[in-house]
């Protein structure tokens, strides 16, 4: 958790009474924001009272950026128009939106890792005193007056870098405090914490709430807008399409209006008519590797979808690295489809038709400056070129195939992936396995870091793969609802040994959850 | 963070192990005669050194402040003489600032087009030098037609002593200039608004705007003074050597950037100190003076150096790596 220590105590989880909550701070009315010509604010109203936790809630690519931004005073509108206090605000810059206390934490948090936490916290206050010579010793005391203020304490003298994300967090809150804040901005504050960090953040957010600043706390994780808003507003390609009190939404409905689509989910049924008489596409006899792994015996036959769950560092990320040669020297066995093989090397399991898509696609998957095609068939060129050269014509036709079987939307395979939403980036390299005839797909986190809608979609394909194709699947995921939802089974790992294993058909999220935090 | 672990510390500590190793080898190494010639060498390259201190703390690299300084240098001589001017103030205000305006051809191109600093650099540092010699000349300036008073700065010693066989040798005042430098900018880094903002724009220039510091200004600034610093070193370089050669400096910009990496400043910005810098150019002074004590082909002074470039900068960036784990 890093080095600070909680001592704040825990006030009432909501103050809406009328006093505190009859006046509203900010008002954007119809407010309007075209990019060369492309609308990304249509109209759009939003109110934010004084104290309230609102949740600013929508996909990507919905707008929430370009609403902030406005907000913060780095974009102006080309329509409508922003009251703050109940007066209409001109022209809104950067330097008024602070001045009237509006304070983004941007999702990297805009901190200088090399500075110390001091520094960092001061900067701030020193900069807008527009003094020219630093004065040290005072520098500490705003650094110590504001995390005072937050109620943590955090070693000042730390360079920031070594903090981790939630201490980096907490610096980026108290320095927004610092500035006499009446509306902080979060944007997706959750993303990297633990569920403990979580929980730490909605303590200090609810806190902040109890001195009278308002919230905005931008997100796409349903579960955690219903657990700490007063007030949801929806929006969805830049326009609102529902707002009200917490109290009237649930997940579903938060779903339908962010993505405009009833999403069902319906348990995965694995087909044993089809596939039961095949032999296994990988079974494992007592793999083990240091204390890493113990004694796994693991079957996966075609067409099913196996999930993994566990807690960081259970050993299931092993399991996935050591089936797809990335931990030789493992002992026990691994046959594919009935035949033992010796998984050495990532090319061993390649030619094993095995496919790895790793939990960070972005670091590790994907080459993110180049073309979606030349990503699909990175894993291919072999197969390409059979002589020297690479047979385009070929390659255009695998790419265009893939493109259209896996839905991604681009109107050319040359557009570049970090152009790309989350989820089209996770079909490219789900694209890019299929390419290479996988058999056996292990998928870490599939879903980490993508929309709802996105996700939904990505769950349907890896169904259908296994449903039609007779695909064999291993999905590791944090997930509990995704891997309830999409698998057929669900083995827990702990300390690097199977600990249970379910059927997904007879249990619940809730099962699994409580058997995970019982897990020590 | 303890003492121990602070570059700076670690790098005094190696210096010193250098040290006794190197007087152990040859003995010679630690006569007064030595120490004075050695902290000699450590004064123009150390100049040079805090200039590129300033622009690697920000994220940047500059290759062309030896361009800079020899483009300053010749043409104030060839001034000096021109005007037969005998002062040595107002030669040394007209070297920074030619390479101060120099430096803003850098900043400007840094700045107004997002560029790399090592491009930029590199073009900027092959313009100045290329119009020198075609437009400026090739002649040196020899003993014969150098500037009396330049000549006269540059030999003021601080202490003199007489060797047994008669002959005199003495510590050179310009070290005091050197550390003067080296104590402004440690004051300019550390206790001024906009040398935090170097420290900032180095630490993440996205940031550095958010919180409201002038990218441009402080960009403008880094260059600037790093030019100045180089115009300053040049003139002050051909005092010390009585000699005004326009070819000069030409492979320097090795020799100073392993100095400040040796001095645990950051390739990737937003790491480094003065202290740090000057003990990393003692360090390359001393081993590249230990090589010729020790009768050693300069060519392979050259392999020594880029040795030393690699190995620092691979500590640094498997230093700077783990702080980011």
């Amino acid at each position: 958790m890093g080095a600070f220590i909680l001592f704040l105590k825990l006030g009432p989880l909501f103050h809406v009474d009328g006093l505190v909550m009859s006046e509203n701070f900010i008002e954007l009315r119809n407010v309007r924001k075209e990019f060369a010509g492309v609308v990304a604010l249509n109209d759009l109203s939003l109110t934010i009272r004084k104290g309230e936790i609102h949740c600013l809630a929508g996909e990507n690519g919905s707008g929430k950026s370009t609403l902030i931004k406005v907000m913060s005073g780095v974009y102006q509108p080309d329509g409508g128009e922003i009251s703050i206090d109940g007066n209409k605000v001109e022209h809104l810059s950067p330097m008024a939106s602070i001045e009237h206390g509006v304070q983004v934490i941007y999702q990297d948090f805009s901190l200088f890792g090399n500075l110390t936490v001091a520094e960092n916290l001061a900067m701030n206050v020193q900069l807008r005193e527009q003094r020219h010579i630093l004065n040290w010793r005072r520098m500490r005391e705003i650094a110590k007056e504001a995390v005072s203020r937050l109620g943590v304490e955090l070693d000042l003298d730390t360079d920031v870098e070594k903090l981790s994300t939630a201490g980096k967090q907490l610096v980026a809150i108290a320095r927004a405090l610092m500035s006499d804040a009446r509306l902080i901005i979060m944007d997706e504050p959750t993303t990297a914490l633990t569920g403990k960090e979580i929980e730490t953040l909605f303590r200090i957010v609810r806190d902040i709430q109890s001195r009278g600043i308002a919230i905005l706390f931008v997100s796409h994780k349903m579960r955690e807008m219903l657990e700490i808003s007063d007030h949801i507003t929806v929006i969805r390609n830049g326009e609102k399409v529902a707002d009200g009190p917490t109290r009237d939404f649930d997940e579903a409905l938060i779903t339908r209006h962010m993505t405009g689509l009833d999403i069902i989910s319906e348990p995965y049924v694995w087909d044993q008519a089809q596939y039961g008489s095949q032999p296994a596409r990988v079974e494992t006899q007592n793999l083990s590797f240091g204390s890493d792994l113990d004694n796994i015996n693991l079957s996966v036959r075609p067409g099913e979808i196996v999930g993994v769950s566990g807690l960081l560092g259970s050993g299931r990320t092993e399991l996935a690295l050591a089936l797809f040669g990335m931990m030789p020297g493992y002992s026990g066995s691994i046959a594919i489809s009935g035949q033992e093989t010796k998984l050495a090397t990532p090319q061993d399991a390649i030619h094993a038709g095995i496919a790895y898509v790793p939990e960070d696609r972005l670091s590790e998957g994907l080459f993110l400056t180049q073309g979606i095609d030349r990503n699909i068939l990175s894993t291919s060129y072999e197969k390409l070129a059979p002589g020297l050269l690479i047979d385009q014509k070929k390659a255009e036709d695998w790419v265009d195939t893939m493109i259209r079987d896996m839905q991604i939307a681009t109107p050319t395979g040359k557009k570049l992936v970090k152009e790309l939403s989350g989820g089209n980036q996770q079909r490219v390299v789900i694209a890019r396995w299929l390419l290479t005839n996988a058999k056996f797909l292990i998928l870490n986190g599939p879903t980490v870091g993508v929309d709802v809608g996105s996700k939904a979609e990505i769950h349907r394909i890896i169904r259908e793969l296994a449903q039609k194709e007779g695909l064999a699947v291993l999905m590791i995921s944090d997930d509990v609802p995704e891997l309830v939802h999409n698998c057929n089974r669900i083995v827990l790992m702990h300390r690097g040994a199977f600990v249970e294993e379910m059927a997904s058909a007879e249990t619940s999220e809730d099962q699994i959850s409580d058997k995970l935090k019982n897990l020590t | 963070m303890t003492w121990f672990q602070k570059s700076e510390v670690v790098i005094a500590g190696i210096l010193v192990l250098a040290m006794v190793i190197i007087g152990l080898v040859n003995p010679a190494f630690w006569s007064l005669d030595n120490m004075f010639s050695l902290l000699r060498s450590n004064v123009i390259i150390g100049i040079m050194a805090l200039g590129v201190l300033l622009v690697m703390i920000s994220g940047g690299i500059d290759v062309s402040f030896p361009a800079f300084a020899v483009a300053a240098m010749y043409l104030t001589v060839k001034g000096m003489i021109y005007f037969n001017y005998d002062g040595v103030l107002l030669p040394f205000v007209a070297a920074a600032t030619m390479g101060a305006l120099f430096g803003c051809l850098n900043a400007f191109f840094v700045y107004k087009f997002r560029m790399i600093p090592l491009i930029v650099t590199l073009g900027t540092g092959s313009m100045v030098r290329g119009f020198l010699l075609g437009v400026v000349g090739t002649s040196m300036i020899n003993i014969n037609k150098m500037p009396d008073a330049l000549i006269e700065f540059g030999k003021s010693d601080i202490v003199n002593m007489v060797k047994a066989d008669g002959s005199t040798y003495g510590l050179t005042a310009m070290i005091l200039v050197y550390v003067g430098l080296a104590i402004a900018l440690h004051l300019v880094l550390r206790h001024t608004m906009i040398g935090r903002g170097v420290y900032a724009l180095g630490g993440d220039p996205e940031a550095a705007s958010r919180v409201g510091f002038n990218i441009r200004k402080i960009t403008f600034f880094i260059y600037c003074v790093a030019g100045a610093l180089a115009g300053f070193a040049g003139l002050l370089h051909s005092g010390m050597i009585w000699l005004a050669n326009p070819r000069d400096f030409v492979g320097l910009e090795l020799d100073v950037i392993a100095a400040v990496v040796l001095g645990g400043a950051s390739i990737f910005g937003g790491r480094g100190s003065v202290l740090g810098t000057m003990l990393g150019v003692f360090m390359l002074v001393m081993v590249k003076n230990s090589l010729i004590i020790m009768k050693i082909d300069t060519t392979w002074q050259r392999v020594v150096v880029g040795v030393i470039i690699v190995i620092a900068t691979a500590i640094t960036a498997w230093r700077d790596r783990r702080a980011n784990a």
